[in-house]
């Protein structure tokens, strides 16, 4: 049995362990065995982003040792791959040891849209999901990642779904990490043109793979008293059967 | 150098967002220029690769600066031309203003300039009493305003049609009016009373070759063609990066410049100027000055990490794409380089910790990167910055950052090194949460400090009553046992 190593983003964990749980379900019903290192903490992007490179460095250290050894790792989050694959190897520039790990490591690690369209070759994954919803191209995963299509091919292939794309889609949400709460009036300004693009849309859901810009359009779309859903892929992608 | 308030950047964002009408100007400037750039680059007969041959042209010419610049100045002086290095803003703007009182220069006609910006140039003429008229129509519109520019190519994007209006009315004498072909007639009729009494032009520097010693303006009125011919006196700015060796990759840099910074093909008027004008041509300046800037360049030069930014041909792709200046528009940045752009380069220029709201506002979406002309990493340095920002960097004069923020950090690395600790917090959380006001579906209507900031306006999640790992745990050893 093909097996795959779960790396769970830690804002996933904690906030919503139901779209990880939707992930377990994806391969389990494409007959991957999951393999999760429960020790598992965070991959050390928040503090990279925020300049505390030695903090973050911590972090990686311990992400390194946790999932070295792994043949292939699965990761429903674009910023979190896109800080393995690009900065995890920049922050060990002067150790050499750690830095070829590094390498090694981001090497085998994708984004779980990106793993199961480009590596896996499948697109689709027998899933029903009634209604109409919006793709939001999370900033890292497209831009960091170049993932695009991926996403969009694996949600047109769901019964029952209707794609129908939101004005600026690939427009930042303005979560940012810890700027939304530093700079919460600009960070605001962005998600409530994000929200009004949403709901022009007439999407009953936006779907992401990124549960930070996730839980921010969620939480902007539940103070304006909106019925709109934010769920990550993976739950859509669960969903049926 | 001009005035530096950067530290003001919270309050002038908070400013430009509460204003509906920049908003809509903004996005109106994003959607034409934004989208229409990318398709620019898309067409190119090279494909959108050129941007990184663009890269490695200007990454090889910042290379050799010294050696490019030298060259540059010899053509220019065997052609009859001056060239003078500044080392400061101080020095740019002394030199200028002594050439004006040595030929007695009253009025200088400006074409649009961001370096001439930066180094406060103006002022420091009119202190001189030399009235410097800015020639470019949006710089115009500012200028009579007594405002800077917001965008480095559209300068007057924040003013509306009826504050012109009004604008022209008062200082020109016109009848209010607010159609544009009348407001532009009436200061093409201003300026060209201001292009035939000036004594001296002024202009920027778009690029220079050091093959063939010349330097060159892009523009589409034509007025800087005006005012760098008519006068008896041109004197050129240019930041000392501005520069490409030969004449094939000059050519390579002006065409991603004009689609960069207006979604052209090429401006309407480009001029290549390498002196004053020969004996036996009928047009041209008695003098020509070349002013090379350096204020502070040659520290970024010699840090690797920020060395990239010299690349930079200021074209403005950025801000056309940036979500964040889209909202607060180009005077929230607090200096002459507003977006993306001025995040980088203005702390660099102007002080890393007194620009520290540059360097941390800002969302690390990458749009500005995919823009870039030049396809500049500005993510990277701004994730830069903030390394020194929090860690400190004597060569920068930044203190490592102290007290509660550090102290966080510290308390979060401790976490997530101790996974048995770090699910005791989450429980916690758990736990303490219900002390905060929720909505009927569980979610944080109201944060206490350093957070709230988030419940403004907008509802927080509740941390799950059992976070993934363990579930997924507990289910293992479910199934081990059944």
């Amino acid at each position: 049995m093909d097996t795959v190593t779960l790396f769970v983003p830690c804002l996933m964990d904690a906030f919503r362990p139901e779209a990880a749980e939707a992930v377990v379900a994806v391969f389990k019903r494409l007959g991957f065995a999951v393999h999760c290192p429960a020790e598992q903490t965070c991959c050390g992007q928040p503090a990279f982003n925020a300049g505390y490179r030695n903090e973050a460095r911590t972090a990686a250290r311990r992400f390194l040792r946790l999932f070295g050894d792994a043949e292939a790792i699965c990761c429903p989050s674009g910023s979190c791959v896109a800080m393995v694959r690009h900065h995890v190897p920049a922050l060990f520039d002067g150790e050499p040891d750690w830095r070829a790990l590094a390498l090694r490591t981001a090497a085998r690690t994708f984004e779980f849209t990106e793993y199961l369209v480009d590596v896996l070759g499948r697109d689709d994954l027998g899933a029903s999901f009634p209604g109409r919803v919006t793709y939001h191209d999370s900033c890292h995963l497209l831009r960091g990642l170049g993932v695009r299509e991926q996403p969009r091919r694996l949600l047109r292939r769901v019964r029952g779904l209707e794609l129908v794309e939101m004005k600026n889609p690939d427009c930042c949400c303005g979560f940012g990490g810890a700027f939304s709460v530093k700079y919460p009036d600009i960070s605001t300004a962005l998600v409530a043109d994000k929200v009004e693009w949403i709901r022009e849309s007439g999407a009953e859901a936006v779907v992401g793979a990124d549960l930070g810009c996730l839980l921010h359009i969620e939480g902007a779309l539940r103070r304006k008293g909106l019925g709109v859903r934010a769920l990550h892929i993976a739950q859509v992608l669960a969903g049926g059967r | 150098m001009s005035a530096i308030r950067t530290d003001r950047y919270v309050e002038e964002a908070r400013r430009g967002i509460a204003d509906p009408v920049l908003r809509r100007a903004l996005a109106g400037l994003q959607e034409r220029f934004g989208r229409g750039t990318a398709e620019a680059y898309r067409r190119l007969p090279e494909g959108p690769g050129l941007r990184q041959t663009a890269h490695a042209i200007r990454e090889k010419a910042i290379a050799h600066l010294d050696i490019l610049l030298e060259r540059l100045a010899r053509r220019i002086r065997e052609n009859g031309g001056e060239v003078f290095f500044a080392a400061t803003a101080e020095e740019a703007v002394a030199h200028c203003a002594g050439i004006a009182r040595r030929l007695g220069v009253k009025i200088a006609v400006k074409g649009k300039s961001m370096v001439t910006e930066e180094i406060g140039l103006n002022a420091a003429l009119a202190a001189h009493g030399v009235e410097v008229v800015e020639t470019d129509l949006g710089e115009y519109i500012v200028q009579l305003a007594g405002e800077t520019p917001s965008h480095i190519i559209a300068p007057a994007i924040h003013k509306t049609r009826n504050e012109i209006a009004d604008l022209f009315a008062q200082h020109l004498g016109i009848p209010r009016t607010t159609d544009p072909p009348r407001l532009t007639h009436a200061a093409r009729r201003a300026l060209r009373e201001k292009f035939l009494a000036a004594d001296m032009g002024i202009s920027g520097v778009n690029l220079a070759c050091a093959e063939t010693g010349h330097i060159s303006t892009v523009s589409n009125e034509g007025n800087i063609r005006m005012a760098t011919t008519l006068a008896r006196v041109h004197v050129a700015f240019m930041g000392m990066e501005r520069i490409v060796a030969r004449l094939d990759e000059y050519e390579i840099i002006l065409r991603l410049l004009c689609r960069g910074a207006s979604v052209q093909d090429i401006g309407t008027y480009v001029s290549f100027i390498g002196g004053p004008r020969r004996p036996g041509e009928s047009d041209g300046p008695e003098e020509f000055h070349l002013v090379v800037v350096d204020n502070g360049r040659s520290r970024m030069l010699a840090d690797p990490r920020f060395r990239e930014m010299l690349c930079c041909i200021r074209c403005a792709a950025c801000l056309n794409v940036c979500p964040v200046y889209g909202r607060i528009g180009g005077h929230a940045y607090g200096f002459a380089y507003s977006g993306p752009v001025g995040a980088v380069v203005t702390p660099l220029l102007t002080g890393i910790r007194r620009g520290r709201d540059l360097c941390l506002g800002e969302t690390l979406c990458g749009a500005c990167k995919d823009a870039c002309s030049m396809d500049i990493d500005l993510p990277r340095m701004l994730l830069e910055l903030r390394a020194i920002l929090a860690e400190g960097d004597p060569g920068w004069g930044v203190e490592p950052s102290g007290g509660l923020e550090r102290q966080v950090w510290k308390l979060w690395e401790g976490l997530v090194s101790r996974p048995a600790l770090y699910e005791r917090a989450l429980q916690a959380g758990a736990v303490l949460q219900r002390l905060l006001p929720r909505t009927p579906a569980g979610w944080i209507r109201r944060l206490p400090p350093p957070f709230s900031g988030w419940t403004k306006s907008r509802d927080f999640p509740p941390v799950a009553a059992e976070p993934f790992r363990r579930r997924f745990a507990k289910r293992r050893k479910e199934a081990d046992r059944g």
